[in-house]
């Protein structure tokens, strides 16, 4: 299904990202993808259950969660961090910014893949020379 | 057991300066009015910290003295070609000052997190220009507050209750019971109908608000609170009214509201998915009001349009200051990026994006800017202070920032530290040591020490100051 994709930041991000980056709450708080919940049905999915997103830049997969601040059909919303922003261009219109918000995705469910801790995302993605 | 007042928060652009801090031994024990996120910072802040310096040795991150690690540092430093110093907004003036002095011996690009937060807007505001004012003026005067993809209850969780719709002002009353029961009476109800889900088998939806026109809503005497999102937020549920805009159509949606504020015809049903009698009577709220003010997010710079949609809400409250006062301010983020802001200005004439890499400052942002850079390939070192750009950035930038040398200075274990070359441990700013920050609307006010940092612990300032020298020492070839 294709959707806009927004990021942003809530509270319980914000709570935990100032206790640490790698401890499961943190890991809960950001690792997961609100969705509409007639979306969710259109797409079959469960609460809590896995889905990729994929955009032009990349692919994660995130747990799936109905949004509480619904009806936002076609939009999909995941907490700044990690994961989200392997999905982001890094092109920035000659502004020095990037787009984290409005960005063109696309969701599907992914019951067998995982969604990785951030030690392993680190890994996967990222390496030293 | 002590207990310290007046403490500033180091956390979010509120600055909030009533935390009232208990202390005992060397543990805060309790943090008085203190916010979910900032309570996790104050109480929380020794877990998972980092307590010695790191440096890499054949692929692994391993434990090492001090003097080793700044002395790495500044071999890296003093050896790159075009190094970008990146971070500080989370960290004191003291110390970002620290910071310029050493991006212009090393001649490097010194950026700051405005560059992927509000820097959009600071380039706005440079070619537009901007009628604001400080928090005080809002909290005794403001009758309409908007806040327009911002979500502060989320991101700035005592906004609204020290500066706007929640604080009893000199001439303006708070509206918390009016929200408090708005909120509650919808809470109750979305239980009602979780229960009516369970027994019933079959969901049900919540009835469309009842609130249809904002005249209905909006024409009352007292604070009067707007959102503006593309999601029905936290925030937006407490508002008086909430405006749901289109993602990516913010900058048609202030241009409508500019066009009905002028006297102009709107010849359309809707305009970014709002019904265009609905904005008619929103820009008769705007024009009648006598002391407005807008805030913005994040939700405007970092979608389609960015600096072209603060131009936008820039030019609407020029429009509306034809008829009556109407202000204008960002959401500042982190507690101290107006001060990198600031700072960063004073010492090179630019806000961010600064290169002084031919000796002089340079400001171009798209070119100048980090994320550009990273995205190009051209820098050849970094210093992270205060900052988790692997978190943060996109993806392609942060692959070529780790693929560098690369030093982070940061009191806990990131993203970015487990992907550096050399790590620093340090102090927190705001509680294991003083310093100045600034606050959203640019006041600044004085961060406290209120307990002793580990051992062996330098401030940023500290550890900066050390760089610096011993850069200065390998320059000069001593």
């Amino acid at each position: 299904m294709k959707v806009l994709l927004l990021t942003g930041r809530t509270v319980e991000q914000g709570r935990e990202k100032e206790r640490s980056k790698f401890s499961r709450e943190y890991m809960e708080s950001v690792a997961a993808c609100y969705v509409d919940e007639d979306d969710m049905k259109r797409l079959k999915i469960d609460e809590n259950s896995n889905i990729q997103i994929t955009t032009s830049l990349g692919s994660v997969i995130l747990k799936a969660r109905k949004s509480l601040r619904a009806p936002h059909a076609g939009a999909v919303f995941i907490p700044y961090g990690a994961w989200a922003n392997l999905l982001m261009g890094s092109e920035t219109d000659s502004v020095g910014m990037p787009s984290f918000k409005g960005v063109p995705a696309e969701i599907e469910p992914s019951p067998d893949d995982e969604v990785l801790s951030l030690e392993d995302l680190v890994k996967k993605h990222y390496r030293k020379a | 057991m002590p207990r310290i007042s007046n403490v500033t928060c180091p956390v979010c652009g509120c600055l909030c300066d009533d935390i009232e801090v208990t202390v005992e031994g060397n543990t805060i024990t309790e943090a008085r009015n203190a916010c979910a996120v900032s309570e996790g910072k104050f109480l929380y802040h020794q877990d998972h910290r980092l307590l010695k310096p790191l440096v890499r040795k054949e692929g692994k991150l391993v434990e090492s003295s001090l003097d080793e690690a700044i002395r790495k540092s500044a071999e890296i430093l003093a050896k790159a070609s075009y190094p970008i110093l990146y971070g500080w907004s989370c960290t004191s003036c003291e110390a970002i000052r620290v910071g310029l002095e050493l991006a212009e011996e090393v001649g490097g690009v010194i950026d700051n997190t405005s560059t992927v937060c509000h820097g959009p807007s600071i380039l706005s505001i440079q070619d537009v220009g901007i009628a604001t004012c400080t928090l005080g003026q809002i909290k005794h005067r403001a009758d309409v507050v908007v806040y327009w993809g911002s979500n502060p209850w989320s991101a700035h969780p005592r906004h609204l209750e020290r500066y706007t719709a929640f604080t009893e002002g000199k001439f303006q009353r708070s509206e918390r019971r009016r929200y408090v029961s708005r909120l509650g009476s919808s809470s109750t109800l979305k239980r009602l109908l979780r229960a009516a889900k369970l027994a019933l088998k079959r969901g049900l939806r919540m009835p469309e608000s009842p609130k249809a026109s904002p005249e209905s809503e909006l024409s009352r005497k007292g604070r009067k609170m707007i959102v503006v999102d593309t999601r029905k937020t936290r925030s937006a549920e407490i508002a008086d009214y909430f405006i749901q805009v289109q993602p990516n159509k913010d900058y048609e949606l202030l241009e409508a509201l500019r066009m009905l504020i002028r006297d102009e015809e709107l010849d359309l049903k809707e305009v970014a998915g709002v019904p265009t009698d609905q904005l008619e009577e929103v820009a008769d709220v705007l024009i009648g009001c006598e002391f407005g003010i807008l805030f913005f997010g994040v939700g405007l710079t970092m979608s389609e349009g960015k600096l072209r949609n603060i131009d936008a809400a820039l030019s609407l409250v020029r429009d509306l200051n034809h008829y009556t006062k109407f202000l204008i301010m960002p959401m500042r983020g982190h507690y101290n990026v107006s001060g990198a802001n600031i700072v960063f200005t004073w010492q090179t004439g630019y806000p961010y994006a600064v290169d002084f890499s031919h000796g002089y400052p340079r400001y171009n942002p798209g070119e100048t800017s980090v994320v550009d850079i990273l995205r190009r390939g051209e820098s050849d070192a970094g210093l992270v202070v205060a900052s988790d750009p692997v978190s943060n950035f996109p993806q392609k930038a942060v692959q070529n920032l780790v693929r560098n040398p690369l030093i982070v200075i940061d009191p806990h274990p990131t993203p970015t530290s487990i992907l550096a070359d050399v790590v620093f441990p340090s102090t927190f700013v705001g509680i294991e040591t003083e310093g100045t920050a600034y606050r959203m609307d640019r006041v600044p006010l004085p961060l406290k020490k209120v307990i002793e940092p580990p051992g062996g612990i330098l401030s940023d300032e500290e550890i900066l100051g050390r760089i610096l020298l011993e850069v200065r020492r390998i320059k000069g070839g001593h």
